[in-house]
C-alpha cells in the first residue's frame, strides 16, 4: 500500500514512545549504568569501565552458560520444527474437528510457564508422575532430580510439548492459504505425496516457517520459568540456561556489576537476531506484496 | 483413504498433549493420601476438597484476584495506546519509521530476566513496588510492541479508501476512527487483546519480582506454598487447574486468529 508521508503521525506513536521508554529504556540505563560501575551499597558508585565486561568475557561460568543455552536452542529447535509441520500436514482442513483440534492444541500455550514447569515436575516423579512411574516400570532408571542426562530430556520433552503447536499451528495457517486448484493440478501431473510437499506446501509455508523457527529460537534462548521449576538448574549446573544463572547473579548474590555486564552482552545477541528477523521479514513482506492474493 | 493415517497422528500428538494435564486435573480430585499412598490412574475418592481450600482462602484466591487485576490493566493500556500508533505505522511513512518498528520488535525480544533487577529498583524508588499497575506496566515492555505488530498487520487489510472517503465526508479524525475504523478492525483489536491478556497471564519473572504481598499473582503464590507448607500436592494441582481455565475459556473465540496473531499479524 502506498503510504502518505507525514511527520505528523509522530504524534500518534507518542503514547507508545512514552510508555515504552518507561518501562524499557529507563531499566536499560540503569544497567547499563551499574556495569560500568562498581557499588559497595548505599548508593556509593565507583567508576570501573569494562572490568566486569573483560570479566564475564572471560568467565567460565558464563561459557558455560551460553554453550547449554545454544545445544539446548539447536536441539529444540531441530526437533519442533520438523515435528510440527509434520503435525500441521495432518490437521484436518475444515469442520468442527478442525476447530476443536485447534483449541486443544492451543491449549498448552495459555498456561502459566511455571504451571507448566509443575506439571511436568509432578508428571516426572518417579513416586506420584505417571511418566516416572511409567518409565520405572518398564525397567528404565529415571531421575530427573540426579542424573543430567534425565533432566535433560525432561526439560526437552517439556519444551516440545509446551511450543511444537505454536510452529504445527502457524505451518497450518500457511496451508490454508493454498487454493485448492494447485493440488488438482498435482493429482493431474501424478505427483508424488513428497513432491506436493516439496514443491507446493514448502514454498507456500516459507514465510510462517521463518517466524515460527525464530520466535522458537528467540523464546527458547530467553528460557527461564519451566526448567527453573522442574530442575532448578540443576543436578549441579547441568540446566542452568542463560537467564537462570542471570537471575542468580542478579538477584540471588546481588553481584550487580558482573550481572549488568552480562545482562547488556545478552541482549546485544538478541539485538542482532532480532535485526535478522526484521530484515528477513520485511523482505518477505515485500515478496508476498507482488502477489495480490494471498492471506 | 488418507483420512486414516493423518487421523492416528492427530490422535497420538493430541494424546501427548493432553495426557500431562489430564494428570494434573486427576491430581487436584485425589486426596494428599491417595496421591502419595496409592498410585492410580483415576481419583478413587473423588474429592472437592482440594479446589474448596483454594476458593475459601483469602491468601490463595487474591493471587488469583492480583493476577486478573494487572492483566486486564495491562491490556487496556496495551491496545489502548498501540491503536493511534499501529493506525500510523499502517498509513504514513515519517521520519524514522522503520528504526522505530524494530525498536519496538527488540522490546518483544528481550529477555525478561534483563529488566528484573531494574525495573524492581525502578519501581521501588517511584514507590510503585508491589502494586498492580506496577506489573501492568513492567508487561507493557513486550505487550505493547506486540499489541502494534497484530493490530498494525489487521489494519493494512483496511483499504485507504474508506479513510480517504470518510474525511471527504468531513469525519474528524477522532470520530473517524473510533466510529468508523474500530469497528472494521473489530476482530483485530479482539486477538490484540487476548495475545495481551495471555503473555501478561502466563509470565511469573516480571511479576514475582515486583511484588511481595498486595499485588502478588497466583503463579507466584503456587511456588511459595510448594516451598512453605510441605507438599501440598492437591491443592497445588488444583491452583494449577485454576490457572488454565482462563486461557481455555477465551481461546474458542479467537481459534481462527490464533496463528495471526503468534506471527505478529503477518500470517
Amino acid at each position: 500500500m502506498e503510504k502518505t508521508q507525514n511527520n505528523k503521525a509522530w504524534f500518534l506513536v507518542l503514547p507508545v514512545l512514552v510508555v515504552v521508554a518507561f518501562s524499557a529504556v529507563i531499566p536499560l540505563m540503569t544497567v547499563v549504568n551499574y556495569s560500568v560501575n562498581d557499588t559497595f551499597g548505599n548508593n556509593a558508585f565507583f567508576w570501573a569501565g569494562l572490568e566486569w565486561f573483560d570479566e564475564m568475557v572471560h568467565s567460565r561460568r558464563l561459557h558455560g552458560a551460553l554453550g547449554r543455552q545454544a545445544l539446548f536452542s539447536a536441539i529444540i529447535l531441530a526437533i519442533e520444527v520438523p515435528l510440527g509441520i509434520f503435525v500441521a500436514l495432518n490437521m484436518p482442513k475444515k469442520g468442527f474437528w478442525s476447530s476443536l483440534v485447534l483449541v486443544l492444541m492451543a491449549l498448552p500455550l495459555l498456561i502459566p510457564f511455571n504451571v507448566v514447569g509443575t506439571i511436568w515436575q509432578i508428571f516426572g516423579r518417579t513416586d506420584i508422575g505417571l511418566l516416572g512411574r511409567g518409565l520405572k516400570a518398564l525397567g528404565l532408571d529415571y531421575n530427573y532430580t540426579n542424573d543430567p542426562l534425565d533432566a535433560w530430556i525432561t526439560v526437552i520433552v517439556m519444551d516440545v510439548w509446551h511450543w511444537t503447536s505454536l510452529v504445527a499451528l502457524l505451518c497450518y495457517a500457511g496451508l490454508q492459504s493454498i487454493p485448492q486448484a494447485y493440488y488438482q493440478a498435482a493429482k493431474i501431473d501424478q505427483a508424488s505425496r513428497w513432491a506436493v510437499f516439496r514443491h507446493i506446501e514448502l514454498p507456500k509455508m516459507k514465510g510462517v516457517l521463518l517466524i515460527a523457527v525464530l520466535l522458537r529460537f528467540m523464546d527458547s534462548f530467553m528460557i527461564y520459568t519451566e526448567p527453573f521449576v522442574v530442575t532448578g538448574g540443576g543436578p549441579g549446573n547441568s540446566t542452568t540456561f542463560l537467564s537462570i544463572d542471570l537471575v542468580k547473579m542478579a538477584v540471588g548474590q546481588f553481584d550487580l556489576g558482573p550481572a549488568a555486564a552480562f545482562s547488556i552482552m545478552y541482549f546485544l545477541v538478541i539485538l542482532l537476531v532480532s535485526w535478522v528477523f526484521y530484515t528477513v521479514m520485511t523482505n518477505i513482506d515485500r515478496s508476498q506484496a507482488d502477489i495480490p492474493e494471498g492471506m | 483413504m488418507r483420512l486414516k493415517p493423518s487421523a492416528l497422528v492427530m490422535l497420538i500428538y493430541l494424546l501427548f498433549l493432553l495426557v500431562p494435564i489430564y494428570w494434573l486435573v486427576n491430581m487436584s480430585l485425589k486426596t494428599n493420601a491417595e496421591i502419595t499412598g496409592t498410585f492410580s490412574l483415576y481419583p478413587h475418592n473423588l474429592t472437592l476438597r482440594n479446589y474448596r481450600v483454594i476458593l475459601t482462602d483469602p491468601s490463595w484466591y487474591m493471587g488469583y484476584v492480583n493476577s486478573i487485576i494487572y492483566v486486564v490493566m495491562n491490556t487496556v493500556i496495551s491496545v489502548a495506546v498501540a491503536l493511534p500508533a499501529a493506525y500510523a505505522f499502517s498509513r504514513y511513512s515519517f521520519m524514522g519509521d522503520k528504526h522505530l518498528f524494530f525498536w519496538l520488535l527488540t522490546n518483544r525480544m528481550s529477555p525478561p530476566a534483563v529488566f528484573a533487577l531494574p525495573f524492581f529498583q525502578l519501581y521501588s524508588s517511584v514507590g510503585l513496588f508491589d502494586t498492580h499497575i506496577a506489573v501492568a506496566l513492567a508487561h507493557c515492555l513486550f505487550n505493547v510492541p506486540l499489541a502494534v505488530w497484530i493490530l498494525e498487520g489487521f489494519m493494512r487489510g483496511v483499504p485507504k479508501e474508506i479513510d480517504e472517503t470518510a474525511y471527504i465526508d468531513g469525519y474528524s479524525f477522532p470520530r473517524f476512527f473510533v466510529r468508523i475504523f474500530m469497528p472494521l478492525i473489530a476482530s483485530g483489536i479482539g486477538v490484540a487483546a487476548f495475545f495481551c491478556f495471555m503473555f501478561s497471564w502466563v509470565e511469573l519473572l516480571l511479576s514475582r519480582t515486583l511484588t511481595s504481598v498486595n499485588a502478588k499473582p497466583i503463579a507466584a503464590t503456587m511456588t511459595r506454598t510448594v516451598s512453605a507448607s510441605g507438599m501440598d500436592w492437591g491443592v497445588l494441582a488444583a491452583a494449577g487447574v485454576l490457572t488454565i481455565i482462563p486461557g481455555a475459556l477465551v481461546i474458542w473465540f479467537v481459534r481462527n486468529y490464533i496463528a495471526k496473531g503468534f506471527a505478529l499479524g503477518r500470517v
